[in-house]
């Protein structure tokens, strides 16, 4: 029960909860930790993603349609907890859903599933206030986004009040897949750095081996989202916790790294 | 070096907080960006070559000052409170979107962005950018809900001769709320080389701030031609409440005289349930929705609520964080008015004035309807006629059976 990355590249896995149902996303879950996930991201959907892209757009919509909600997904992350104790797992929402369960009960709630963090997508650190009070009295750990946009000042502000890992955003831009990384990742891990001995992890946009070999190099671990997200889309739920699992396995094959 | 930025400073205090509303909750990929905006906006403003650039366009291009207008005939009709129509619908372009877009688009061009991104429910905010781009030589995308491009066809066609990519926007609800979140993917793609000219008082700050700012020549006016006119205050002003950037523009500047009534009239669709109405002092909830903190319908989970109203511009789910302090204070008010009465007050209005008003501010209108009986003929009300009602033929025709 612990952020910790042993394995350099650790994953980050990012899974809408309830897509296709609340049922499936635990085994894909704990198939995913079996595979070697480091760490999962449960995603409380939302009606109104703005920093999503289609995919997870579209897998929200679905969560949504069959009434998930974010007490359905903090019970889902206990469940996945007790199943798998050793496991990093965080709750990535956007805000309003939290702010309407009541800051101090999320707290609590999230506290009793067992969750280990919570990211909150459109929250950034002078506005976060009460939620890092809140977050710091039952012992979670705020994970904040950082941007290649964000100057330095607001690298160390996101750096220092971060605990667990610092989420670096690979690109401008929303979520999803694309060909290449950017030059722009290394650049701002660099940056991250000079303020924290924090991990970094680098999101938005990883979806192969060759992504994870190459942020491998300058990152503590990867975050894959989007790419898991649409295999699940193309899945069974009977299917998908197995092509989940041979998806991570493949992403962290060391023939992938070397072929580059 | 120690921190500079200060996360346990009670959130009421930062800049860009009305009371405990508005703030700024966005993915961090855009705050430097409106971080850069509010600096640029802040230097634009004390400078007396852009105010007089913008003064300028605003005369000559937009048709400032608009009238305000006695509405003898309906206050006859009436029998109660003389009532005042703020022509804003006179604008070029049809409503008083023109004041924000020209504002923004200067300062855009100031920034030195080429290309521009909007939303637009109704469409007028739309065609304010579309024709704004064209007199700057900058390149337009703007974004609105497939089924506000259905319902306001006449302005995606103007949009669309302009020279502005309309983009339609198939998630969701399908209206502006919708466009808006597709506005701000594009902003956090493009932000180095994009401006988003937001139309209303409403998003991250600085924008309620900004658009406020821009808007405020409305009752600045009213109150300069009603002083000419009869040498007083009105008893009330009165303006329909989308996202409120005409309301907060007719309110701002009578916010000190207290004795004078503001009135805001938000859409009350048809029916009270959730998802019939847009009426967020109804039913809504403090919440964050697509940048700040402010009345937000939303179901018990936190979940988005969907909306309803015969007119786009007043179709949103939240509401200026700037009006969700002046509701809580007590300093305006808020009502809301039903499509069958806006309806009604269209009619009303164009056979009693020969003017037709936009759907938005035919909420306006029909509250002024509803309250000048209670008041006497000392009493004076003005109504801001936000835009007209040109693009609603189809509409009107369809709901009027004309």
């Amino acid at each position: 029960m612990a952020l910790r990355f042993d394995h350099k590249p650790d994953l980050v896995i990012y899974l809408t909860a309830g897509d296709p149902s609340l049922d499936a996303t635990r085994a894909i879950a704990l198939a995913a930790i079996d595979a070697g996930a480091a760490v999962i991201e449960l995603g409380v959907p939302f009606s109104d993603p703005l920093a999503d892209g289609p995919v997870i757009q579209r897998a929200s919509e679905r969560a949504l349609a069959h009434g998930t909600r974010l007490k359905d997904v903090l019970a889902l992350a206990k469940e996945i907890r007790a199943a798998r104790p050793a496991a990093g797992l965080i709750i990535f929402s956007y805000l309003n859903p939290i702010l309407r369960h009541g800051l101090t009960r999320f707290a609590d709630d999230a506290a009793a599933a067992g969750v280990d963090g919570v990211l909150a997508t459109d929250l950034i650190v002078e506005e976060a206030g009460e939620y890092l009070a809140e977050l710091a009295r039952v012992g979670l750990a705020p994970i904040f986004l950082a941007a290649p946009t964000s100057p330095d000042d607001r690298l160390e502000a996101i750096a220092s009040h971060s605990k667990g890992f610092v989420y670096a955003i690979s690109r401008v831009g929303i979520t999803g897949k694309q060909q290449s990384l950017t030059t722009d990742a290394a650049a701002l891990v660099a940056r991250i750095r000079r303020w924290t001995q924090l991990p970094v992890a680098v999101g938005f946009g990883i979806s192969n081996a060759n992504h994870v070999a190459q942020v491998a190099e300058f990152a503590d671990a990867a975050v894959v989202g989007s790419a898991i997200v649409e295999l699940i889309e193309r899945s069974t739920p009977e299917e998908a916790p197995g092509a989940v699992a041979r998806f991570i396995k493949g992403l962290r094959l060391p023939e992938a790294a070397l072929a580059r | 070096m120690a921190s500079v930025i200060l996360p346990a400073t009670p959130s009421e205090s930062r800049p860009g907080r009305f009371g405990v509303y508005g703030g700024r909750y966005v993915p961090e990929t855009l705050v430097a960006a409106l971080v850069e905006l509010e600096h640029e906006y802040e230097v634009a403003k004390a400078d007396a070559a852009f105010q007089a650039e913008l003064a300028a366009l605003l005369h000559d291009y937009a048709g400032r000052p608009t009238p305000l207008y006695f509405a003898k005939r309906l206050t006859e009709a009436l029998g109660g409170a003389k009532i005042y129509l703020k022509r804003e619908d006179l604008l070029h372009t049809g409503a008083h979107k023109i004041n924000n877009a020209l504002g923004q688009g200067l300062l855009a061009k100031r920034m030195g962005k080429k290309r521009i991104i909007a939303e637009t429910g109704a469409g007028q905010h739309g065609v304010a950018t579309a024709t704004v781009c064209a007199l700057l030589g900058l390149e337009c995308v703007v974004y609105m809900g497939d089924v506000d491009m259905a319902r306001q066809e006449l302005n995606v066609l103007r949009m669309r001769l302009l020279g502005a990519e309309v983009r339609g926007v198939s998630s969701g609800s399908k209206t502006l709320k919708d466009a808006i979140s597709e506005a701000m993917r594009d902003w956090v793609t493009n932000v180095r080389t994009t401006y988003y000219l937001l139309g209303s008082a409403l998003g991250a700050h600085p924008y309620p701030t900004m658009v406020r700012d821009f808007q405020r020549v409305i009752s600045k006016e009213m109150k300069e031609q009603l002083q000419e006119k009869e040498g007083r205050l009105p008893t009330a002003v009165v303006a329909c409440v989308g996202g409120g950037s005409n309301a907060i523009g007719a309110f701002y500047e009578f916010i000190p005289d207290r004795q004078v009534r503001l009135i805001g009239v938000e859409a009350g669709g048809r029916g009270t349930a959730l998802g019939e109405h847009a009426a967020r002092f109804r039913s809504g909830v403090p919440g964050v929705l697509q940048g700040t903190y402010s009345y937000v319908l939303q179901d018990e989970d936190g979940q988005i609520a969907l909306t309803h109203s015969v007119s786009a511009g007043l179709d949103y789910a939240s509401i200026g964080p700037e009006h969700a302090a002046l509701h809580d204070s007590g300093r305006a008010e808020y009502v809301a008015q039903d499509d069958a009465a806006a309806l009604e007050a269209v009619v009303k209005l164009a056979r009693t004035e020969g003017i037709l008003p936009a759907l938005e501010s035919a909420h306006a209108v029909a509250e002024a309807l509803r309250i000048a009986t209670t008041y006497s003929p000392r009493d004076i009300l003005v109504v801001n006629l936000s835009g007209r009602g040109d693009k609603d033929m189809g509409i009107l025709a369809q709901e009027l059976k004309l």
